[in-house]
């Protein structure tokens, strides 16, 4: 049985106007909406490309350090969120090894809740960033990639390589029409122990949220706000009207 | 003041009240995490034992979290009614389960007891419950309450339409708004997750509410769940039906959300004040979700129920309309699987039925748990038997803004048909007038001249 009111998904993404079979959902909208959970479902167990972020890294000249996070699996990475966000001991020493001079930025790639965003988006985004970043003169650091890392996993990583800030390209949690969304979130002077008051958050970049131009954009303006203000979080805000 | 438990050779010690609670609870993901949990299968089973053991009397003796560092702490003693705990307070913790069990706690009975029991009482004993017992016992209590329309009795299973939209926009809400009124959705309330917590937003919208309610003479209340102190900056200006606010079971967890329990108390006032309920005057929404307070880091060493339960003490002060446990949107680190949701949702439902309170599930999961739609209907349908007051209502189950899956309108058609169920009263009268149900509680056909059709 339709429902007479089709137009009105003209005004809303939601799952409206779905019609019924007695009072159940009809066949087309369970599979419909069961391809997108399987979708989600993949991208949570996905796995990072390393091997491939590797070769596309090195053809931008970017030195690349893999690594990875105290949770050895998937399964643990999802009961223990505190692992997630420390780097296992043999990744901690070979970033102590690197060290850093304290006038670097740090780019962290960690898979999150979706390897598949990670695959997806990181690489075109870093695309987008790197001459913005070359332009202005700042230094990076080796481009870390961190596997079952979560955001804070970043904040351990700045801090061994004595980093100015740090960027973490994070895959996002799946949502039923996202499965591959990246966010990006900004930390000033990382160190463990901090908390999401200290970041700033560019969410939902993939083609069809937030393009990768505009998020590279955005990245750059909160990046350069934070090393001119020395500060990063609740106190530094989004004044640039690039998306509203 | 220590518990033991011996069992063969091997003597189990627990060296609190709050530490034997937590062990004594049924293994999940956040308790493990917390570092709370019993080590083994064995000391789990010892823990309860020795809980089962304990007198009643034991919970106004000893606090789990110091009576001086804890408004929650201070709420719950200093509200204990000990003419309602009379009845049971001989009794040890695994005697007042058999009780509750038993014929002799019917309804009326319960409804008595429900000022006399704190909430560490209650977790307690719904940790020696199976699931069986939780829903038994939850079946058995009523707790009505009032604003537009009647809530809560027996026969009757309401909805709140939940119509977020990922900018707010409000053609958008309107459109799903309709989509569930035509489907019998919203007899609870309708109820808005806002993007953004602006005040300007947040009176546009419930403005925009208020004038659907009015246009189609609608018999429920609307509500849109922004922070309470947005609620008290736009009450003057805006048709404010109903406060919503998340509350936690320690003052810490609640002061991480940005409150104290002055400040509902204000907010409790200032909407009573202005009399918008035509039935009733209940006029507070909360919600809470087991996991609130660790990932606060504001737990005190306890385990995630027991902290849940202790939420429900804040929520009767305020006697609200509708009180829901959000169960699984907080993540697999808290509750792992579908089983782990099942459980937390039947012990949050019949914890906070025993309390006196209106209880409704948020019957939902993230798509990083590992659960499916599967898992959703084995818990709506426990639920329903267990006499859940309400659930949401989301356009096919997929809450674009918040990003989780919750309950369909066509899901509560589904536990209202095979379980006899039907809408609070007014709003039933409401949709056989509007010609969207008949007697018999069949959904009918709807044409496209419908009037609700032409709002949007």
């Amino acid at each position: 049985m339709k429902d007479p009111w089709l137009k009105l998904r003209a005004f809303t993404p939601a799952r409206i106007a779905l019609g019924r079979t007695g009072t159940s959902v009809p066949m087309d909208e369970v599979l419909r909406f069961r391809l997108a959970h399987a979708h989600a479902r993949d991208a949570v167990y996905s796995l990072a490309d390393i091997a491939g972020l590797q070769e596309q890294l090195l053809a931008l000249q970017v030195p690349v350090q893999v690594l990875h996070s105290r949770a050895a699996d998937r399964h643990e990475y999802l009961q223990r969120p505190d692992k997630g966000r420390r780097l296992d001991e043999v990744s901690a020493a070979a970033l102590s090894a690197i060290g850093g001079t304290g006038n670097e930025v740090v780019i962290v790639i960690a898979d999150g809740l979706s390897a598949t965003a990670v695959n997806r988006h990181a690489v075109p985004l870093l695309q987008q960033l790197l001459p913005m970043l070359s332009k202005a003169g700042i230094a990076l650091a080796p481009v870390c990639i961190v596997q079952q890392g979560r955001v804070a996993v970043g904040d351990e990583a700045g801090a061994l390589l004595r980093a100015k800030a740090v960027l973490v390209f994070i895959g996002e949690r799946p949502g039923l029409s996202s499965p591959d969304s990246l966010g990006i979130y900004l930390t000033f002077q990382p160190k463990p122990g901090l908390t999401d008051e200290a970041r700033n958050c560019i969410s939902n970049i993939r083609p069809e949220g937030l393009p990768y131009k505009a998020a590279a954009e955005k990245a750059f303006y909160l990046l350069s706000e934070a090393l001119r203000l020395q500060l990063s979080g609740v106190h530094l805000k989004d004044n640039e009207q690039l998306l509203s | 003041m220590g518990y033991s438990c011996t069992i063969k050779h091997v003597t189990y010690r627990f060296d609190s009240l709050g530490e034997l609670l937590a062990k004594a609870s049924p293994f999940r993901s956040g308790d493990a995490l917390a570092g709370v949990s019993a080590g083994s299968y064995e000391e789990r089973v010892a823990a309860q034992m020795a809980l089962a053991d304990l007198p009643l009397g034991t919970f106004l003796q000893e606090a789990v979290v110091p009576y001086e560092k804890d408004e929650v702490t201070r709420l719950i003693i200093d509200t204990h009614d000990a003419a309602a705990f009379a009845p049971i307070r001989h009794m040890t913790v695994g005697e007042w389960r058999d009780w509750l069990l038993s014929d002799e706690a019917d309804t009326l009975a319960l409804q008595q007891l429900s000022p006399g029991i704190t909430p560490e009482m209650t977790a307690a004993v719904s940790k020696l419950m199976r699931n069986q017992d939780l829903i038994s016992v939850a079946r058995k209590c009523q707790v009505v309450t009032r604003f537009r329309n009647t809530l809560g009795l027996k026969g009757r299973f309401s909805t709140r339409l939940q119509p977020n939209h990922t900018t707010d926009d409000p053609r958008g809400i309107a459109a799903s708004i309709v989509d569930g009124l035509l489907y019998g959705s919203g007899d609870a309330v309708i109820g808005i997750n806002p993007a953004t917590d602006s005040p300007a937003v947040v009176v546009g919208l419930l403005n925009m509410l208020d004038q659907l309610r009015q246009q189609f003479d609608i018999p429920t209340q609307s509500c849109v769940l922004c922070h309470v102190t947005t609620a008290l900056q736009i009450m003057p200006q805006a048709p404010v039906d109903l406060v919503f606010q998340s509350i936690g079971g320690t003052e810490k967890t609640n002061a991480s959300f940005g409150i104290h329990l002055s400040m509902l108390q204000e907010a409790y006032d200032a909407a009573l004040s202005l009399q918008r309920g035509t039935c009733g005057n209940n006029v507070m929404y909360f919600e809470t979700g087991q996991g609130s307070s660790l990932s606060a880091n504001a737990h005190e060493g306890l385990d995630q129920q027991t902290c849940e339960v202790r939420a429900y003490a804040v929520a009767r002060h305020f006697n609200p309309l509708l009180v829901n446990t959000v169960v699984g949107f907080i993540g697999p680190e808290y509750l792992f699987d579908g089983k782990q949701i099942i459980r937390a949702a039947l012990e949050d439902h019949c914890c906070g039925k025993l309390m006196g309170l209106p209880m409704g599930v948020d019957v939902c999961y993230t798509n990083h748990a590992e659960a499916d739609q599967d898992d959703m209907d084995n818990l709506l349908t426990l639920l329903g038997v267990a006499g859940c007051n309400y659930i949401m209502g989301v356009p096919g189950a997929d809450d674009i803004m918040l990003n989780y899956q919750s309950t369909s309108f066509h899901d509560a058609l589904y536990l209202r048909k095979v379980l006899d169920l039907r809408p609070a009263p007014e709003f039933e009268q409401w949709l056989l007038k509007q010609g969207i149900m008949d007697e018999a509680g069949n959904q009918l056909q709807i044409q496209a001249s419908h009037k609700l059709l032409k709002l949007v």
